[in-house]
Order: C-alpha cells, then structure tokens, then sequence
C-alpha cells in the first residue's frame, strides 16, 4: 500500500470542498498529478496543490491507497467521499460530508467532524475518534433509501437526526445522541452507550437501537413486550425489549406483523 | 374625482386576499381609503404614499453616512460585488413577484451565487418534510366549501393571518358548509392559549417541544393501540376524544405553523403531522397546509423548483450544478459557519430577523439590501437600493399559501425613477455579463486556471 500525505498549509477563506480527496481519485497518480486535482472554495476551482502540499504517489489502485492529512482541516469538506476501497487517516478534525455516500474502504478521523458525515453510506467503515454533528449515517434530503451497510463507530457524542431512514449496515455511537435516532427507518442496527434526548425510532418500520443509558422522552408508540439477554458489540448484556413504533406501518412476514425493536439496558 | 380600484390583491401574508378595494386620489399619486384589508394589509398601502420614500439608492461613506447615487452607480456596485465574491449569497423574495425572483435566479446563476428565501427560517422545514414524506393537501377553496372539522397545530392566524379564519376556515358558508362555523368543528392544538384558541371547540394545551410525541400518540390511536396515560401534557382521553372527531369528520385540514416548524425536531414535525393526516385518508378525507408567512413566499418556491428543482438554499456556485442541503446551504448556516463573501437582502429584513451572530458574520463582508422601505437591513448596508412596491406599485404573479398564482396588479405609480425588483436584476445580469466580458478580454482568468502544478 503507498501513502499520499496532504498537509493543509494554506487553509481557506471560506470552506475547501474536498470532494476529490479520495483513494479513487489519486489511484495510479503522481503526487504532482494530485496536486493538479480540483478543489473548490466558493465558485473559485484550484488545484488541490494550492492549499496542501502532497508527499508520495497513490497506489496502483485505489485498494493500495491510503491518504493522510495532516493540518488543521477544520474547514475542509467532502473528504472521501463516495471511496468505495482504500483508507484515509484524518490526523486532526474535518468538516461535513466525510465519508458520505461511501462504499467501501476505511477512515478514521482522529478529531472531530461535522454535520452529514457518512449520509447515504453503502460499505466501508467510518471511525471517528471524538465527536460527529448532525445527520450522522442518514439518508440525504428527500432521499427515502438512508444508510445500506457499512459500518460508522463514534467515540464521543452525535447531534440529532442519527441514521434516519436507515436500511442496513450498523451505527455504533460511544457517547450521547441528541433526539432523534433512525426516523423512519427500515432496517439496520444503531446502538448509544450514552443517553439520548428523545424521539428514539419515530415512524419507524423495522429494525434495531439499542440505548445502554437513558431515554429522555421515550415515544408512546413504544411497547414494552419483555426481557432479553443479548451480545451486542461483543459483550452480553440483558436488555427490556420494546416493540413499535405502533403508529407506523409495518409489514407482515409469514402471518407476522414485523416492529422495530429498541432495547433499553437493564 | 377619486378612482376605487376593485379586486386588489393583498401584498401582506400568505392569505393573498384578492377582494380589496382601494380608493386612489384624482392625480393617481396618493391612496386615500383600503377596504376589506386586515389592519396590516391596510397599512401597507397607506404607508407607500403616507410618507418620506427612498427615491435613489444609498451608498454608505467612509464616514458612516449614505450618500445618494444613481442606479446605474448601484447597479455596477452590485454586480462588482457579485462577480468578485467567492461565494455570495442572495437571500429573502419574501415580499416581491416571481417576475422579480426568476430575474435574481438569472443573476444568481451567472454569479455562482447561493440562493435562499425566507423558507430558511420559516416554512424550510416544511419543504423538507415534503421531500421525505409527500404533501396531501388542497386548496383553500376546498377547505372553505367542504371542511367540517380544522385544526390549527402551532399556528395563531388571528395575530399572522388576520382574514384566514373568516376567508377559508371557520367563519364562511361553503357549497358543502352552508352553517358555516355553526357546522364546523375547531380544534387548536399550541403551548400557548393564544387569540386562536379562543374561539376553538376542543384546545390541547401540548408541552412545547413534545408536538411529535403527541403526534406519535394520535396515530397509535387511529391504529387502535393503547397509549400511555398522559402524552405530551395531554390525558389519554382527550387524545382519544380527538382522534374520534378527526375520523369521523367530513373532510378535514390540518394548518400548521411555526409551532412545528420552529420547535425542536423542526422537520420531523410537520413528517409526522403528514403522516397522520395519510393514516386518517383510510378513515375519511384530511387534508394538511402550512401556514406560509408572506403573500408570495410560496412563488420562490414554486419558481426555482421549476428553474433549478429545488425551493430554496440553493447553491448555484458550481453554476451548471444545484445543490441544495439546508445546514449547510441555509443562510442562517452559511453565515454562523462563515462560508459566504457578500450578502444581498432582497425584499425582507434579515437584520431583524436573523439571529444578531449571523448578522455579525455577514457584516463582515459587503451587503446589499434592495427593499422599497427604511428596515434594519437597509440601516447597516454598505448599499441600499430601493424599488417598487409589488401589489401596489409593481404588477406581477404571487402564490398563494396553498400554491395557487394569482396575477397581482398595481393601483399607482412607484415613485418617479424607482424601478422594480425585476428591472434592477436585469440590468445588474447584464452588467455582471459586461464584467466577465471584459475580465475575458483581459485574458486574466480570475481563479487560477485548471492544470496549475502545486510546484509552478
């Protein structure tokens, strides 16, 4: 595998839009051809070369790439997005976008990131280090297919609008989450070691959350219907089993009607 | 002899009342009497030509002063602007035609510019909701001649919306509602027992910021499940009582407002609120509307979803490529996060209405307010142009809160030399073009040409 490493030495004015920062894009190139990639701040397109400076060639495919930035990309939007192989390793914190609409690969960020980050995802892993913003792992505006698979580990604490219309793939929050979790959704996992705020799997269809800590404002369209005992992200644990969200429409399989399920830790 | 205009549509709120008349002086010049308007739609007339009006544009000075410039200073001064911001945003449209808003579109689109409406910090909500979720609705018409029960859910149109009520909700006699408010049922759901709610059947005073757990109740209801004692400061049986009423109804309608759209959760509010109203349509007929602010905050709307697909936080800055994701591209955002280079307010008052940070931010770079009337925008821009007044002044097409265009018309002149919203976009387009024609010529590409290496 070869390393590319982008360090920000001129950060923008307003916000860098990064969208070409991937494994994809810098795959059989010359650290000057990544240089000459586009970026755009505002309505002002520029090589990528005027705001970081590029150390290494990218690998013969995007599987044998990993990117590095370094630098304070606070300000930098839209990295990795849409990589379907290879790994970025943000040093630092990183704006909205990262890792959105992603299908396959790795990235960690060693900071914290902003709103949408991993919206529409489809494979891959995204790990974040501290905190995420809003829409962590949904869908995008209007769009009723959210998050398909992958998998996003946050080690601190989420805004509000978690995985909405989640269908697949697995969302695993360390710290709190803000209201909010897997709106509408119709699959997939999503699990909060910390407390949530409220609204927890409205207008949900199917799928699982599982909350280690406490529910602020539980939704009434949630029924409790007993106990189980579970191994969730590897540890056991026994957890009240709630189904709904009973104002929702749900299908029916094999003469069973199909709930979401939300586990609360006992 | 004075001249009555009849059939005068109202630039005040989203009612569009389209039955003023209004009582013009002999020369034309001044408005003497308004009839049929609310207290506010009154006013806006009166005060076109009860006073002082800003006839020319206003340049700020180094001193702090505005000195008055021509329109063609004004219109050279903006375009510059516009072309040499990186990102500028163009932002408000809530009181102009769709004339004057596919004009700053144009512009907008030549500039690489973000454009937004009012909806960012009104009804934007509502416009996301209907993305994810659909919008079964009507027309007004259909509620005033069919509608036997109405519920206003965070909305008190007796203060926003003067004439909703007596127009198209409680009061008329419909085709299908002869008894009016004698035939209809009112139900006001809000954390405040506002003027509305007084004159409701059935009011639900809801824990504010819990509207969706109260709305995740009704629908367990109309599903037949049990739901827990008290949901949202409301007891069960009154939720249930209500939830009786909505499914036996005739024909229902479902307004909404700020209550929704601006309390915590904002979109998913007015989703569930949709999806409450799809479940009882397996009962009866319901129906659900925002309660848009302004006369013509629908036309943007409904003008770049037809120019770009999308109703509003548009980004345009990649010129061939809207997109469009409020948080990001929502004025509000766009300013707090620091991400645009110059600010054009058009017909509204972010000064007064956006929160005092994002004000600070935007002041940091150019502004431009174009607006016929004295408001804080206009008070700490570096450039004021005044224009028109549309439904008074300047003729032109609004959309009515339930998507229905209605051609405005004028009753008198705009002061001599003031021109419209549409006029002054065109001539800064071209002016903008005129610029980029000579950039081109100079052969000085002003973003750094493609291909540049980062060692060069």
């Amino acid at each position: 595998m070869k390393t590319v490493t982008l360090t920000l030495t001129k950060p923008p004015e307003l916000m860098l839009e990064g969208q070409n920062i991937t494994p994809d894009n810098f795959a059989g190139k010359k650290a000057a051809e990544i240089a000459a990639l586009d970026v755009w701040e505002g309505k002002q397109k520029g090589p990528l070369g005027k705001y970081f400076t590029v150390e290494g060639d990218g690998g013969a495919t995007a599987a044998e790439t990993k990117i590095v930035l370094r630098g304070d990309c606070t300000r930098v939007k839209r990295i990795g997005q849409q990589m379907t192989a290879g790994e970025i390793v943000i040093e630092g914190n990183a704006d909205m976008y990262i890792g959105g609409w992603m299908k396959g690969g790795k990235m960690h960020v060693k900071g914290n990131v902003d709103s949408f980050c991993g919206i529409g995802m489809e494979g891959g892993e995204l790990v974040v280090d501290g905190d995420a913003g809003h829409h962590l792992g949904a869908s995008p505006r209007g769009e009723w297919r959210g998050m398909q698979g992958g998998v996003i580990r946050v080690a601190g604490n989420v805004g509000n609008d978690t995985a909405t219309f989640i269908n697949g793939g697995t969302i695993v929050i360390g710290g709190d989450a803000d209201i909010h979790i897997s709106t509408h959704g119709e699959g997939g996992t999503v699990i909060v070691k910390g407390n949530t705020k409220g609204r927890v799997g409205g207008q949900m269809v199917k799928g699982d959350i599982y909350i280690y800590g406490t529910i602020e404002n539980p939704l009434p369209g949630f029924s409790m219907v007993g106990e189980v005992e579970q191994e969730v992200d590897g540890e056991t644990a026994r957890f009240a089993h709630y189904i709904g969200d009973l104002g929702e429409r749900h299908p029916v399989s094999r003469g069973k009607t199909v709930y979401a399920n939300l586990y609360t830790r006992i | 002899m004075p001249k009555k205009v009849e059939n005068v549509g109202c630039p005040y709120c989203g009612v569009c009342c389209d039955d003023l008349v209004v009582t013009v002086s002999d020369d034309g010049k001044k408005i003497l009497e308004v009839e049929n308007a609310c207290a506010i739609g009154n006013q806006i007339f009166h005060h076109a030509t009860g006073g002082e009006r800003v006839k020319l544009p206003r340049l700020r000075q180094p001193d702090g002063t505005y000195k008055d410039i021509s329109y063609d200073e004004a219109v050279d001064y903006a375009a510059k602007v516009l072309h040499n911001a990186k990102k500028p945003l163009i932002y408000g449209f809530g009181s102009t035609n769709c004339e004057g808003m596919a004009a700053a579109a144009k512009v907008a689109e030549r500039a690489g510019a973000v454009l937004d409406n009012c909806a960012s910090i009104c009804h934007g909500s509502s416009f996301l909701a209907i993305f994810d979720n659909g919008y079964p609705s009507c027309t007004l018409g259909e509620t005033k001649n069919r509608a036997d029960v109405i519920v206003y859910w965070g909305a008190n149109p007796a203060h926003a919306h003067p004439r909703h009520m007596s127009r198209y909700s409680i009061f008329p006699r419909g085709f299908f509602t002869g008894k009016g408010q004698k035939s209809r049922k009112i139900i006001v759901i809000d954390p405040r027992h506002t003027d509305t709610a007084q004159v409701a059947d059935i009011y639900l005073q809801v824990k504010q910021g819990h509207d969706y757990e109260l709305f995740d109740a009704f629908r367990a209801v109309v599903r037949g499940h049990e739901i827990p004692e008290e949901v949202a400061g409301i007891r069960r049986e009154q939720i249930l009582e209500v939830a009786a009423i909505m499914k036996k109804a005739r024909f229902g309608t479902i307004f909404y407002g700020m209550g929704l759209c601006h309390s915590d959760g904002r979109n998913h509010n007015v989703d569930i609120a949709i999806s409450l109203t799809r479940d009882l349509n397996d009962y009866t007929k319901w129906t659900i509307m925002a309660m848009r602010g302004h006369y013509n905050i629908t036309g943007p709307g409904a003008v770049w979803s037809w120019q770009y697909g999308f109703p509003y936080c548009l980004d345009l800055t990649k010129k061939d490529i809207a997109h469009m994701n409020p948080g990001e591209t929502s004025s509000v955002d766009l300013a707090m996060r620091d991400e645009v280079d110059a600010f054009f307010n058009v017909g509204t008052d972010a000064g007064a209405h956006f929160p005092i940070e994002a004000v600070k931010h935007l002041r940091k770079h150019p502004w431009i307010t174009v607006d016929p009337n004295i408001c804080m925008a206009s008070e700490i821009s570096d450039l004021h142009i005044p224009v028109g007044i549309v439904g008074v002044e300047v003729p032109g097409i609004v959309y009515r809160m339930d998507n229905v265009p209605i051609q405005y018309r004028k009753v008198i002149d705009p002061p001599e030399g003031v021109i419209s919203d549409e006029e002054l976009f065109e001539r800064i387009h071209r002016r903008l073009c005129e610029l980029e024609a000579e950039e081109a010529a100079k052969g000085q590409a002003k973003a750094t040409p493609e291909g540049v290496r980062a060692e060069e």
